[in-house]
């Protein structure tokens, strides 16, 4: 099933036609309304007429989180907060949230967006769908949720946290689909298996996303429910989840590209890349009213074809992520800065500079262990002074990453002290 | 009186009490009594040998941390319910112990190393109720 042919399964160079008309009334719309934009752009002496067709892209300039940052909270914004109807922030590098803010045209694509997913997912109306991302803040559950609702499923709005509840509800109700991130998946199903209860789901599909996930835990997945999984990809800058969504013959997640124009860069020189070359992902929102991006870069590494798809569908797809261009985690659905723990320990008097973030999923959940040396002037005999050190670390970490990590003290000097770039990070998970 | 204690921070991973020992060892450092005190991620051992200083500087190079702080070697009579009369004095004065070890050296006599929440106060009150304290170098040549 495709939920939208017509856009879906349009000829190459209607689509090319299309991202350009798209993308010249984009230009001359940020120009006349973001100062952002007319700045960066008035800085190269480029004027919204000298963007004719979507291969002028390459004139444009880039936008990047910092530059989100920097115009916190509502710098970049299109439209006046009369227009605004939703705000959606995730965390950034210094504490500061990187807001996004939504019209109602907006939602509505992004429910489009959604239900082209769900559809690819073979999610329909006669489904019954658990979102079991959080709801909040986070795009992940009001985003699927919209695309549920349009497509006409019963959906039931679980979030997370509740995994018994979640377990119990899906029997009962007799779910049959389900959106969470991969990892939950899995350790939801481990405690469907614990309670005996695999054999009376009746779940068909999965969606997953939030983090990124093996081709290994994608089979886990598969094998251990019975069901097919799907990779839904998205990010709060661009929409949130359904920018991309791969198809039941899993060659890569579809673009909604009518709305998204990716681009795949050389990551030193930020030249367009030709189909199948490695490179940082980067979209411009085409159709966005309240927070339109020009040349998003979303650190992200992959490939792109533009071939068409088995499954009938003409949009570009973009491979499964090769890592990432940057330091930054993503742990338990959060993003993870390495910055935001370095700053977090300065509070704390009795320790040295010195981390390292060891990351591992331990029965499918991520887990995160800051170790850290004590200052030789803070040494002590007694127990409880470093036990209430490691409580105040972790209360600050806490604080800054909003995500409980495990802390450790170590003994001095057993902290590796690299040369130039240390190594704060040792991610054990090997999702890439 | 108090004596030097020599506290070392240990990893709980194997091998590391060993290693400590072997420093001390290797510098003819000689324990006279010891207490490891630990959690499931670390261990404090915490030492009286006859030269702490020399025990320290010699951990430090090797890379250890360790601390030397004051405590109290208490001397006792060998006997049934001393080191509870013991206590009841401390208890008396409203001091807190935060913690303490034993060794015992001779038939007549034991000792205890005690630290507690005001050591100098303790000292007084030790002295005040003519129970005796000695040094590590006292209890070296036990
Ligand atoms: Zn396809």
């Amino acid at each position: 099933m495709i939920w939208n042919e017509t856009k879906e399964c349009m000829s190459r160079d209607q689509m090319t036609a299309l991202q350009s008309a798209r993308l010249v009334k984009l230009v001359d719309y940020v120009y006349h309304n973001v100062e952002f934009y007319r700045k960066k752009m008035q800085a190269i002496d480029l004027m919204p007429g000298d963007i004719k067709s979507i291969e002028d892209i390459v004139k444009l300039p880039f936008t990047t989180k910092d530059d989100l940052r920097d115009n916190y909270p509502f710098g970049l914004f299109a439209v006046p907060n009369s227009e605004i109807v939703r705000i959606h922030a995730s965390s950034g590098t210094t504490g500061k949230a990187t807001v996004v803010g939504y019209t109602r045209y907006d939602l509505d694509i992004w429910a489009e967006c959604v239900a082209r997913c769900m559809t690819m997912a073979g999610v329909g109306k006669d489904d019954i769908i658990q979102i079991a991302y959080g709801y909040g803040l986070f795009t992940g559950g009001l985003g699927a949720h919209g695309g549920a609702e349009k497509i006409g499923a019963t959906v039931v709005p679980m979030s997370t946290g509740n995994s018994k509840k979640l377990t119990t509800m899906m029997v009962d109700f007799g779910a049959t689909a389900i959106a969470c991130t991969p990892s939950y998946l899995l350790h939801i199903s481990e405690v469907l298996e614990s309670e005996g209860l695999l054999d009376q789901i009746k779940l068909k599909s999965a969606i997953c996303g939030a983090e990124p996930w093996t081709e290994k835990m994608h089979r886990e997945i598969e094998t251990k429910l019975n069901i097919k999984a799907f990779d839904i990809y998205g990010l709060s800058e661009i929409m949130g989840p359904g920018v991309a969504c791969d198809c039941e013959f899993h060659r890569g997640l579809h673009v909604c590209e009518d709305h998204f124009y990716p681009e795949v860069l050389d990551t030193k020189t930020l030249t367009p890349l030709a189909d199948g070359e490695t490179g940082e992902l980067a979209f411009t929102t085409l159709t966005k009213e309240g927070i339109p991006l020009i040349r998003y870069r979303t650190k992200d590494l992959t490939s792109i074809d533009h071939s068409t798809c088995e499954c009938g569908r003409t949009s570009a797809r973009i491979s499964r992520f090769k890592g990432r261009v940057d330091d930054m985690l993503i742990i338990r659905g959060v993003n993870v800065f390495p910055s935001q723990v370095e700053a977090a320990l300065v509070e704390v008097d009795m320790v040295t500079p010195h981390y390292m973030m060891i990351v591992d999923r331990v029965n499918n959940l991520d887990t995160l262990e800051v170790q850290v040396e004590m200052d030789p002037r803070y040494y002590t005999d007694e127990i409880r002074v470093i036990e209430s050190l490691t409580k105040k670390i972790a209360h600050v970490i806490q604080q800054a990453l909003g995500l409980s990590a495990k802390v450790k003290i170590v003994e001095p000097q057993t902290l590796v002290r690299s040369e130039g770039k240390a190594v704060h990070v040792i991610d054990k998970r090997k999702l890439y | 009186m108090f004596a030097k204690q020599l506290t070392v921070f240990i990893e709980n991973r194997s091998g590391r009490l060993s290693e400590v020992l072997g420093v001390l060892k290797q510098n003819n450092v000689n324990i006279l009594s010891l207490s490891l005190a630990d959690t499931t991620e670390f261990g404090l051992l915490r030492l009286i040998v006859d030269n702490a200083a020399l025990g320290k500087e010699k951990l430090t190079e090797s890379g250890f941390s360790s601390l030397l702080s004051n405590v109290s070697i208490i001397q006792i009579p060998h006997k049934v319910g001393s080191l509870q009369e013991l206590l009841k004095v401390i208890d008396d004065n409203g001091i807190n112990i935060e913690y303490m070890y034993g060794l015992s050296i001779e038939s007549e006599e034991a000792y205890v190393v005690l630290k507690a929440s005001d050591i100098a106060k303790v000292d007084e009150i030790l002295t005040d109720n003519g129970i005796k304290t000695i040094s590590c170098d006292d209890l070296a040549s036990l």
